[in-house]
């Protein structure tokens, strides 16, 4: 076996080696891990992963290269990448580029031959913490002052860091109007999923994205629709300006929210958030929404998550449990099988209601598609009324 | 929705022997279904022939019927134990069949049997073609255009649309028998008609020809609340074109875009719907075009499959169970994931390592067979490996395959090997990592192939250097489910190697014993032997010991993560069991239980330093050394038939003169017991020497040289012993006189014409051969009768094949008693009846062979074994369980109609007894003249009817026009396409039973003769009740 050319430091001091496949590193962040066995590209370029480093379960990593259709934002996100077996291939059909070559153009440190396996036993036992991607020839005390340095996640604003900076608008791309008479979604953008946008424009939806530090009375100004609550990095608990921008919009048209648009609403009512002991990421969780019992496989990708009616992290039993909120009753609406913890409420005094997963998939399983359509109907159903 | 209480008592179908396509996956799912139910609380009857199989345990249903899977007999078990529902799902397309005929002809009306699992419209909307088609097109999806044809000018038309290559396959057949690909019109015209033949409707589908796109699969679950959840992908590294049972398979899939692949899990969804299977599991293959990614639907089975097996084990995701629980009224969610013990069955299976798939053949065994690949299944077997990586996956592969010969391809230049490429054949694979050593480039090969230019990078790194995945520590990781995101609470370990040493393995305090499996299933080393190994794992639990179990079978039980308390899934090589047994530290390791495969291991495994138990691998050396064993007998005073070893041709043709003819040849340089052969003169081993001389470089040519007891009767035995003490288990006469593999033979228990003196003397040797090798376990000798003699032939100091059939014939586990004797317990403090085989019904085991698989294949009985399976038929008297056991082999004697016969010379006075019985029967019977001669002097009417040579119309028109009922045939000799070759053919093709033997002829006589006699069908046992009825004195 050849000597390494790059490592793996957590906080705590456990070092995994392996070699080093695009830029070098050193990179700092938080180390998590992702279970899904295909979508890199998309994972990578997801903006929730701002300030990560992201370890792959499954050992093999660019098999199908890269493409410009895959792509979730218009950057890598991931500070890192940390695979067992990467493989740069720019031949597949679909490709545009090789995996590590591109992370390479795109200045992202990437490890592989690094056992993962145990790196994400680790990291479940002792739970998410900070860590870096290291040259071999870095000394480690010297890593570890750089992680030292690295902020932890909690209390952790990174939404600004990949916000827009000013705000844009995209028309519908299908739907039954097509040309435009379809609603007008105002989204405030911690983050979005390109996937997300697509979803919604698809759906005849014109949608503007705004930074989020854009003020309610800005957003209540632009008199869409509805509002959309986006996905995203970092603690909701640091993002106490949207919140309050949410509470401000509340009431005033339907509001809707994914992942951290989901804690961010809840926040919003008066609801809770925790930090989860090394959150969900993958493409197979199951979910069951409690309106129709009907499981669905989802994507997922947080940290963090709401707290129950009674202040509790999971749910025992599978019904629409309600929470008394500072904008009436909200309900759940939706359950992860895994673990019990909350993916998804109703408001029910005020039009909204949020998941925590990511219906949109890009990537992973279509199973909840039927959010967005469930979406549509209510803003449609709203404007009507 | 929890348990249906509904319903109490439940059918349960198994699959039948083991044939081509139909393996003991179908065990392994029975297995699991059985414990479920029963753990709900359900009562079980379960049907199936095949007495190898765990779920024929008469402890996993309450009632275990060992009956031909045919409507007959199904009916009168449903008749007799009315049960309440039907799940047809666990036992292959044999079930499915079954369970839509017990349908259709209004059985499970009469019965009120309800079937669970899938319905009636699910099963008939998968399997005809047509009805699918039209299905997928309704729901949105695409398929391969098509045609569907009963008859060849139909087809003709129908190929004007499609195009060649076309793909022909039958409705209603397993794995594709009778189908293929045609590249020109006069291929195309061959294959429709015999498609037609083989399909039990008379209709093929006729496809547009997706070669080389990629073929991917989908192993599907959905519950009643139409949860769906996709628990693996799949992919073929063959393409399409090679059947995907022959195909090597990866466990993710490697090459698909996610956006490509949630298309793929959208359909397979989509197609459960819409086929209506409303709970279970299906398996959905798809074509992908790579360049234009269309995607087509090619096929969906309503059932669990070897795919599905496969996917289990791949993932921990145990189907079979989870589709039982569904079947009776769980929801998804309702179910426990067992792995991980706190999440519900309702999600998908994340996996972060890589599982290859490989075939194992068995062509040589079937010379003259085209041992080139198609969409018609040929493989016997398959071993599974698991990696941290593709190379290290792959690699364990290969490891696993255990060939009897490595292929070398020193003699072939690079250009033929390349050629070869263009038609997949068994040895592909090595071919292509024989081209890249060679320097051959990625671009090429994939010209030739079509095969996915990732994977051929991965093998061309790994034909470079095989040893680089293995560099670095090797490391026990689990199978979770779950990518390590929950901890496992089920130990199951695969081996990877990672820079540095992280086991996963967690041992308790109790001392801990290895099993080790039989690896990939192949002709001769089969089922049976995972049998045995199931059995010792549940007998080291019993005793108070953690077992450990290795084996790389995926279709198997042994390797499903119940049956031990920890599961190595990995190769039966020596390094790697060594490598177990540095983790495990086991108290001891049994070898006993998994054919030759863990007996060849043995030696070095104890020169290792690992504590063997049982038998001692110098008693193994004993019995399989020659010398030794002849001077064993020797000391012991018991006859042997003569033989001698030659070094040369000169030498032998001296020492044949010594044995004495006829002799039994078979040279030690061709394996796999090949090219063995009876020759009657000196001129005919002159012949048989000239035709198999050793390659050059052969390093120590022998030839081996046995007189050969001509019209011996041959008997099997199976007995214990402590060391100490003997017990004869079961002593099974054959049916074949001796000269026919003991594993081809119909065989009886008890013996139904030797003496209780004969018996005697047999279990005297039998003592005497155990004892004096220091047999401690199992223990199966042979021997052949002749002329009131007792010669033995050979002992084997392990558990045989038969272990399973007697240890259900007379109700005592042998497998399990001679576990309990390696752990230490004697024979003496056992308590076993002095004459277990005292019992008042007869059991007949019947071999199954695969020549109806094999286009060019000679379907006749010889010193090779062939089989791929056994049945068993159980009766108040031998004829009726004959018939039962012929029946079960799925070839139902007549009861009346024409007989046709032809025999050698020497069979020729014999022939007549089984002319008269037929003849009394009201059987007209048709003979070729010198057949016919004999017969007619003895005053039977026969019609003559021309040999082949005589001209049209012969016998085989005959055959083949469908006037033909039951062939008895004896072969004149091997090799040539002689007439009885393509009489033989001719009935094997349209399934008319064929008797190649005259004891086999005359044992049918009897049979047909006893059915003709009886009140009815003969009425069905079940095992339990058969063991109850075992006397007292017996027990």
């Amino acid at each position: 076996m050849r000597d390494a050319t790059a490592y793996v430091l957590l906080e705590d001091g456990a070092r995994f080696d392996g070699d080093a496949c695009a830029a070098t590193g050193p990179v700092t962040g938080e180390v998590v891990f992702n279970t899904a066995m295909s979508g890199y590209q998309e994972a990578v370029t997801d903006p929730s992963y701002a300030g990560q480093l992201l370890t792959f379960t499954y050992p093999h990593i660019g098999n199908y290269g890269v493409s410009a259709g895959a792509m979730e934002s218009d950057r890598v996100h991931v500070r890192a990448a940390i695979m067992r077996a990467a493989v740069n291939r720019e031949d597949a059909p679909s490709a545009e580029r090789g995996w590590l070559d591109w992370l390479e153009d795109c200045g992202v440190p990437a490890i592989t031959g690094v056992d993962t396996r145990s790196l994400v036993r680790h990291i479940r036992a002792r739970g998410a913490m900070r860590g870096g991607v290291f040259p071999a020839d870095m000394p480690a005390a010297q890593a570890r002052e750089r992680i030292e340095a690295e902020p932890a996640m909690t209390g952790r604003d990174l939404a600004r860091e990949v916000t827009p900076i000013e705000a844009a608008t995209l028309g519908p791309t299908g739907g039954a109007d097509g040309g435009g008479g379809g609603p007008r979604i105002v989204a405030i953008d911690t983050g979005i999923k390109a996937s997300i946008v697509a979803n919604l424009r698809r759906r005849g939806a014109t949608v503007e994205l705004h930074p989020c530090t854009t003020s309610a009375s800005e957003l209540l100004a632009r008199e869409p629709d509805a509002y959309f609550l986006a996905n995203g990095p970092g603690d909701p608990a640091a993002l106490e300006y949207v919140v309050d921008t949410v509470r401000a919009l509340l009431g005033t048209r339907p509001v809707f929210g994914i992942c951290l648009g989901h804690q961010l609403l809840s926040r919003a009512v008066g609801l809770e958030t925790f930090k989860l002991p090394f959150g969900h990421r993958g493409a197979n969780h199951p979910v069951k929404d409690l309106t129709t019992g009907a499981i669905e496989i989802t994507s997922q990708n947080h940290g963090f998550a709401v707290l129950g009616p009674n202040g509790e992290r999971t749910i025992d039993v599978d019904e629409p449990v309600r929470w008394e909120t500072d904008f009436g009753a909200a309900q759940l609406s939706h359950i992860n099988l895994y673990d019990r913890t909350v993916e998804g409420l109703t408001l029910l005094d005020v039009p909204g209601g949020t998941v925590q997963y990511h219906p949109e998939a890009g990537p992973g399983p279509h199973d909840s598609l039927y959010l967005f359509d469930r979406f549509l109907d209510q803003i449609n159903a709203a404007a009507s009324a | 929705m929890p348990r249906r209480d509904d319903i109490h008592k439940i059918l349960i179908l198994g699959s039948g022997p083991i044939v081509i396509g139909q393996a003991a996956e179908f065990d392994y799912s029975g297995v699991q279904a059985c414990k479920v139910l029963k753990e709900e609380g359900y009562e079980i009857v379960l049907v199936n022939s095949n007495p190898a199989t765990i779920m024929t345990d008469p402890e996993f249903a309450d009632a275990t019927y060992v009956e031909p899977l045919l409507p007959g007999p199904v009916a009168q078990v449903i008749e007799k134990e009315r049960p309440d529902a039907l799940l047809p799902t666990l036992g292959g397309q044999t079930a499915l069949n079954l369970a839509k005929a017990l349908q259709e002809d209004g059985t499970l009306e009469k019965y009120g049997v309800e079937l669970i699992g899938a319905n009636y419209d699910a099963i008939n909307c998968a399997e005809d073609r047509d009805l699918f088609k039209q299905t997928m097109e309704a729901a949105g999806l695409k398929m391969p255009r098509s045609g569907i044809a009963t008859n060849v000018a139909q087809a003709m038309g129908t190929l004007k649309e499609i195009g060649l290559p076309a793909i022909i396959r039958p409705a209603f057949t397993l794995g594709g028998r009778g189908g293929g690909i045609a590249r020109s019109e006069e291929e195309f015209r061959t294959i429709v008609q015999r498609g037609i033949d083989a399909s039990p409707i008379g209709q093929v589908l006729l496809d547009q020809s997706v070669l080389g796109w990629g073929e991917f699969e989908l192993e599907v679950m959905r519950d009643h609340n139409d949860n769906v959840v996709i628990v693996c992908s799949i992919e073929n590294i063959d393409p399409m074109g090679v059947h995907t049972g022959d195909s090597v398979t990866v466990a993710p899939q490697q090459t698909l875009t996610d956006r490509l692949y949630q298309q793929l899990r959208d359909q397979a969804i989509t197609v459960i719907r819409a086929v209506g299977v409303e709970t279970g599991g299906s398996n959905v293959q798809f074509a992908v075009n790579p360049e234009t990614e269309e995607i087509l639907v090619i096929e969906m089975n309503p059932r669990v499959s070897r795919s599905s097996a496969l996917a289990s084990k791949a993932t921990g995701f145990p189907i079979a169970k989870i589709a039982a629980r569904l079947a009776v009224g769980y929801s998804l969610d309702e179910i426990d994931n067992d792995i991980t013990g706190v999440t519900p069955a309702s999600f998908e299976p994340a996996i972060d390592y890589v599982v290859v798939k490989w075939p194992r053949f068995a062509f040589e065994k079937f010379a003259g067979v085209d041992a080139r690949l198609s969409t018609h299944m040929k493989s016997v077997g398959e071993a599974m490996a698991m990696g941290r990586t593709f190379k290290q996956a792959f690699g364990k592969a290969l490891r696993s395959r255990e060939l009897d010969v490595e292929p070398s391809f020193d003699g072939d230049d690079t250009a033929t090997l390349l050629a070869g490429l263009e038609q997949p054949a068994s040895d592909r694979f090595d071919v292509i990592l024989e081209c890249f050593r060679r320097g051959t480039e990625v671009a090429e090969i994939h010209a030739l192939t079509s095969i996915d230019p990732w994977y051929l990078r991965e093998l061309r790194d790994f034909a470079r250097d095989p040893e680089a995945p293995f560099a670095g520590e090797r490391s026990f990781k689990a199978v979770d489910t779950c990518a390590a995101e929950f901890a496992a609470r089920t130990p199951y370990f695969y081996s990877g190697w990672e820079r540095e040493r992280a086991d996963e393995v967690v041992r308790g305090d109790r001392p801990s014993v290895v099993i080790l499996g039989a690896g990939p299933n192949r002709i001769g080393q089969g089922i049976e032997f995972d049998y045995c190994c199931v059995h010792a794992a549940m007998t080291v639990r019993a005793a108070g010991r953690d077992a450990v179990m290795v084996n790389c079978n995926p279709e198997t039980v042994s390797t499903d993560y119940d049956t031990s308390d920890r599961l190595y899934f990995e190769p039966l090589t020596l390094e790697d069991v060594l490598g177990v047994c540095e983790i495990e530290k086991p108290e001891g390791l049994i070898v006993q239980f998994g054919g030759q495969t863990p007996l060849k291991l043995a030696a070095g495994l104890v020169a290792a330093g690992v504590p063997l138990l049982g038998t001692s691998v110098d008693a193994i050396d004993l019995a399989e050394d020659r010398g030794r064993f002849g001077t064993l007998l020797a000391e012991l005073g018991f006859q042997a038939p003569p033989y001698a070893t030659a070094l040369s041709v000169a030498e032998a043709l001296v020492a044949s003169e010594q044995v004495g003819f006829p002799l039994l040849v078979r040279p030690n340089y061709v394996l796999g017991g090949r090219a063995m052969e009876i020759v009657y003169s000196r001129d005919g081993l002159e012949d048989y020497l000239a035709r198999h001389a050793p390659a050059p470089g052969v390093a120590r040519a022998e030839i081996f040289l046995d007189r050969f007891l001509e019209n011996a009767i041959e008997v099997d035995v199976d007995a214990l012993c402590d060391g100490e003490d003997v017990w004869v288990g079961g002593i099974m006469q054959h049916v074949e006189e001796a000269g026919i593999h003991s594993g081809d033979s119909a065989c009886v228990l008890p013996p139904h014409s030797l003496g209780p003196e004969m018996l005697d003397q047999i279990r005297a040797h039998t003592r005497g051969i155990a004892l004096g090798l220091g047999v401690v376990g199992l223990m199966n000798a042979q021997y052949a009768v002749q002329d009131g003699r007792l010669y033995v032939i050979e002992a084997n100091p392990r558990a045989s094949r038969t272990v399973p059939f007697v240890s259900k014939a007379i109700g005592i586990p042998l497998a399990k008693l001679a576990c309990r004797i390696m752990l230490g317990e004697r024979i003496a403090d056992m308590d076993l009846p002095a004459n277990p085989m005292a019992g008042q019904h007869v059991s007949v085991k019947e071999a199954v062979l695969p020549f109806d698989r094999f286009d060019g294949s000679d379907a006749v009985l010889g010193p090779e074994m062939r089989s791929t399976g056994e049945v068993m038929g159980v009766a108040r008297d031998f004829p009726t369980a004959f018939a039962k056991a012929q029946a079960a082999a799925g070839a139902a004697l007549p009861t009346g109609g024409t007989v046709f016969i032809t025999v050698t010379d020497n069979d020729k006075p014999a022939a007549y007894a089984i002319a008269q019985v037929l003849h009394d029967l009201g059987f007209a019977i048709v003979a070729t003249r010198g057949t016919a001669e004999a017969i007619e002097r003895m005053g039977i009417p026969v019609e003559v009817l021309n040999k082949i040579g005589e001209g049209s119309p012969h016998v085989v028109d005959r055959i083949e026009g469908g006037h033909v009922d039951l062939v008895v045939n004896t072969p004149t000799g091997s090799g040539a396409r002689t007439d009885g070759w393509e009489i033989r053919r001719a009935a094997v093709a349209r399934g008319i039973p064929c008797l190649t033997t005259l004891a086999g002829g005359l044992a049918a006589a009897r049979a047909i003769a006893a059915a003709r006699q009886g009140d009815g069908p003969a009425p069905v046992i079940s095992l339990q009740e058969l063991h109850r009825s075992i006397p007292e004195v017996a027990r």
